[in-house]
Formats: structure tokens, C-alpha cells, sequence
């Protein structure tokens, strides 16, 4: 997560002080990636340092204007333009743990998938909730980037069931004998039976 | 107040070596006010399990109770009663008839319930309206956008104050945008007190409601937890 980025961006709609570009990074992202004061004043000390940011005074009482030089303009210009990496992500925990399951004896994979389906079904439903209690069309600047964001976790969870539904469908084809125990934790569910001889064919 | 309650219920189609269990002794209560919503491979009894709530289809054995009604114990007229009075669908083909305008489309249920066309009118004005689509009462369905249509098709599944909303796929081929409008009007419906089954593949959708249910080769496997209500408030209370 590029807060450099970040506060370069926000640098670029005019000078701002530290504790202003803190408010500002967390109102447009809905405090998704909470910033301490601390962060914000070690990042504006390299930007300053890599002079992409000046010094621009103070209000008397020790804190200080920032303001973007020509070179941070170019910067966020670039940023803005570039694509972000495949591999300026950290590593796949869920792809890791499923490449694992597929090959370690004994794991039940549909058991892992469901496990996993079921908890991001629930983190939708939490963003999805959010989304709900707010009007289907943000009024103001902040709000409609916050919605962004949330649509951007909303779409990276949709995409982590599908893929867990590809798994699934996967690993029958594959014809791995799937072991006879049903996945954990179906709770509120019917008391599931084990499938009969006369279902598989 | 439980609407649609399903006990230990179970379908078969064909025999012999033909024999498919659609659904196995599956179990599912929906209370007034609860959006449910069922996931599950093709195949797995989805489809199944939302005509059989809609009493459009009889299980092998089991019971389903719609609105305090054993649908097994009615026989045919009386279910055909309970389902045009109590029960609304939503399909992922809208079924609007093109000839007639939204207000007549969604009158014609409550026309068919014997209620006077003055009256239906009225009722489907106000459900239009609930539905954000009041202005568009005079069109036809292909003076309207997608998303439009399908919210009159909402506005028909709900007239007359129907109280379970079943919907297969509404959201079809709809984009994600018009998708998220359909599912803003089923759970409103439901905050206002409906009970909605909806089938879905799109997890995006299903989240939308308060309760997801999973099904596998006819089976309910694992469920997300329901909204906590005010008991479960309390009893983390005490």
C-alpha cells in the first residue's frame, strides 16, 4: 500500500499540513488503511528528502505546510499512469494453503474450500452491510471515493468465492478420491447424510 | 414469525438407475423480515428447493409450511390459493407481457386473486411506487431499461402484500450496476417486513442478504450465521 503515493496525491490538489493529510488519506479510503501521525511525518521526511516536497512555513506553533515540487507533480503523474504489479502484492496465503491441500494426504479440499468459502461469504456480507446503510449514490467527494474502496474489497471477495467455486469443480474433475467426511461447520444446516451409492451415479 | 419452514425435506426425480436425489432432508426456516439466500454448483437443488417452497412442486417426503399452511396437507386448489395469495416469484426471464403497460402488468395478479381492476390498479401503483418505478407505470416493458423491468417484475412478485418473495437468479443478465439496484429492492421489501429465498450464483448478490445457505448434490452443507436479532443482542448480554 502506497501511502507515499498517497499523500504525494493529495500534495497535488495544494498544500497541506501533516495532521490534514492524515484526515483526508482516511476519509477518502474510509480509514480502511489507518495512518498514525508518526507515519505520515516519517513519509513526508524522505519526501522531503527526495525533494518531491517542500517546507512551505509554519503556523507558529511548530507544524508545517507541505507543498509538492515539479518533480513530486511528475511523480504522482507516473504513478497515476503506471499499473500496479502483480508482484508489489504480498504472497497469497489462500493460494498457498489450497496448493497444499491438493497435494498433502489426508486434506480434505472440499472441506478447506467450503472453510474458506463460507468466511469470505460472511466478510461480503460485512462490506456488502456497509454499503447498504449509505445512499446508493454518495453526495460528496469523500464518500464517493470511500465507495471505491469498498467496492474494490467487495469485488476482490467476489473473486476470491469464484475462484474457490473453480477449485472446487476442479478437484472433482480431477478425480481425487474426495474423502467421506462432510465439511466442518455446518451449523444452522440440515444434519448432512452421507451420499448414497445410487446419487454418484 | 416464521413464513416459510421446511422440515426434513426431500425430492426424487425419475427411478431405477435413474434415480436423482434433487434434494435430501433438508431443512430451512424463513422468518418475516429475513433475506435468504441459497448458493450452490449447478445441480446441486437450488432450483429444486425454491418451487418446492413455492408449493410449484410436491416433495417425495417432508413437510413445508407457508404462512402456518402445511402445503402437502391443502391439495391442489388449496395450494394454487395459498401460492397466488401468499407467495411472489421473481424469475431471471422477467415474464412481463410485452402488450400490456407496468401498471397492468402488475395488476394482473391481484385481477387474477378477483380483486375489482380499480382496486388493482391502486395496489400496483403503490408497489411500483415502493419500488422507485412509479413514473414508469404507463410504459410498456420495451420502453424500459433492464433494470427497470426486472423492478416492476419485483413490484408483480409483491402486490397484494405478498409476504414470500421467492427469486431465481433475479439479477440474470442484468449489470452489476442494475444487479445491485434489484437486490436494494428485495431487501427493502424485506426490512419492511417480507420474507425473501432468493438462488443465486453471485456471491456479490448473496451477500446482500442476512443469510447464506450452501447446497451440495441436493444437501444443505454450511451456512453463514443470521443478522444477530434482538435475543441473541440479549444473550450476549447476560
Amino acid at each position: 500500500m502506497s501511502i507515499r503515493h498517497g499523500l504525494l496525491a493529495l500534495l497535488s490538489q495544494g498544500p497541506r499540513y501533516g495532521y490534514q493529510l492524515r484526515a483526508e488519506f482516511e476519509s477518502s479510503t474510509g480509514a480502511t488503511w489507518p495512518l498514525n501521525i508518526g507515519q505520515v511525518y516519517s513519509t513526508l521526511a524522505r519526501l522531503e528528502r527526495d525533494e518531491l516536497v517542500v517546507r512551505a512555513g509554519d503556523d507558529g506553533e511548530g507544524r508545517f505546510v507541505y507543498e509538492i515540487t515539479p518533480a513530486g507533480e511528475a511523480d504522482v503523474r507516473r504513478w497515476f499512469a503506471t499499473p500496479v504489479a502483480a508482484a508489489d502484492r504480498p504472497r497469497d496465503e489462500l493460494a498457498i494453503k489450497l496448493a497444499m491441500a491438493v497435494t498433502a494426504p489426508g486434506v480434505d479440499v472440499r472441506a478447506v474450500v467450503q472453510t474458506q468459502r463460507a468466511a469470505t461469504l460472511r466478510t461480503l456480507q460485512d462490506l456488502t452491510r456497509l454499503k447498504m446503510g449509505a445512499p446508493a449514490v454518495p453526495a460528496d467527494q469523500p464518500d464517493r471515493a470511500w465507495r471505491l474502496v469498498l467496492e474494490s474489497m467487495i469485488f476482490q471477495a467476489e473473486a476470491e468465492v469464484r475462484w474457490l467455486d473453480h477449485c472446487e469443480v476442479y478437484v472433482a474433475r480431477a478425480g481425487r478420491p474426495a474423502p467421506p467426511a462432510p465439511p466442518a461447520g455446518a451449523g444452522a444446516a440440515a444434519e448432512p447424510a452421507e451420499p448414497t451409492e445410487e446419487t454418484r451415479r | 414469525m416464521t413464513v416459510l419452514s421446511m422440515r426434513q425435506v426431500s425430492r426424487d426425480h425419475g427411478t431405477g438407475n435413474a434415480l436423482v436425489h434433487a434434494l435430501r432432508q433438508v431443512d430451512l426456516d424463513v422468518a418475516a423480515g429475513e433475506f435468504v439466500a441459497v448458493m450452490g454448483p449447478s445441480g446441486s437443488g437450488k432450483s429444486t428447493l425454491l418451487t418446492i417452497a413455492g408449493g410449484l412442486d410436491t416433495p417425495t417426503s417432508g413437510q413445508v409450511v407457508v404462512e402456518g399452511a402445511d402445503l402437502g396437507a391443502l391439495g391442489p386448489a388449496g395450494r394454487s390459493a395459498l401460492r397466488r395469495r401468499a407467495v411472489g416469484y421473481v424469475f431471471q426471464d422477467l415474464n412481463l407481457i410485452p402488450s400490456l403497460t407496468a401498471a397492468e402488468n402488475v395488476m394482473m395478479p391481484r385481477e387474477l386473486d378477483g380483486v375489482r381492476a380499480r382496486q388493482a390498479r391502486r395496489e400496483a401503483l403503490h408497489a411500483l411506487a415502493e419500488l422507485g418505478v412509479g413514473e414508469l407505470a404507463d410504459r410498456f416493458p420495451e420502453e424500459m431499461s433492464g433494470g427497470q423491468q426486472q423492478r416492476v417484475a419485483i413490484a408483480r412478485a409483491l402486490v397484494g402484500d405478498r409476504r414470500l418473495v421467492l427469486a431465481d437468479e433475479p439479477t440474470g443478465a442484468l449489470d452489476s450496476h442494475t444487479g445491485e439496484e434489484v437486490m436494494r429492492a428485495l431487501r427493502a421489501r424485506c426490512d419492511a417486513g417480507a420474507a425473501c429465498l432468493m438462488v443465486t450464483h453471485e456471491s456479490r448478490h448473496a451477500a446482500w442478504a442476512d443469510r447464506v445457505v450452501f447446497l451440495r448434490d441436493g444437501l444443505l452443507i454450511d451456512a453463514t450465521p443470521g443478522r444477530p436479532g434482538p435475543e441473541s443482542l440479549l444473550e450476549g448480554a447476560s
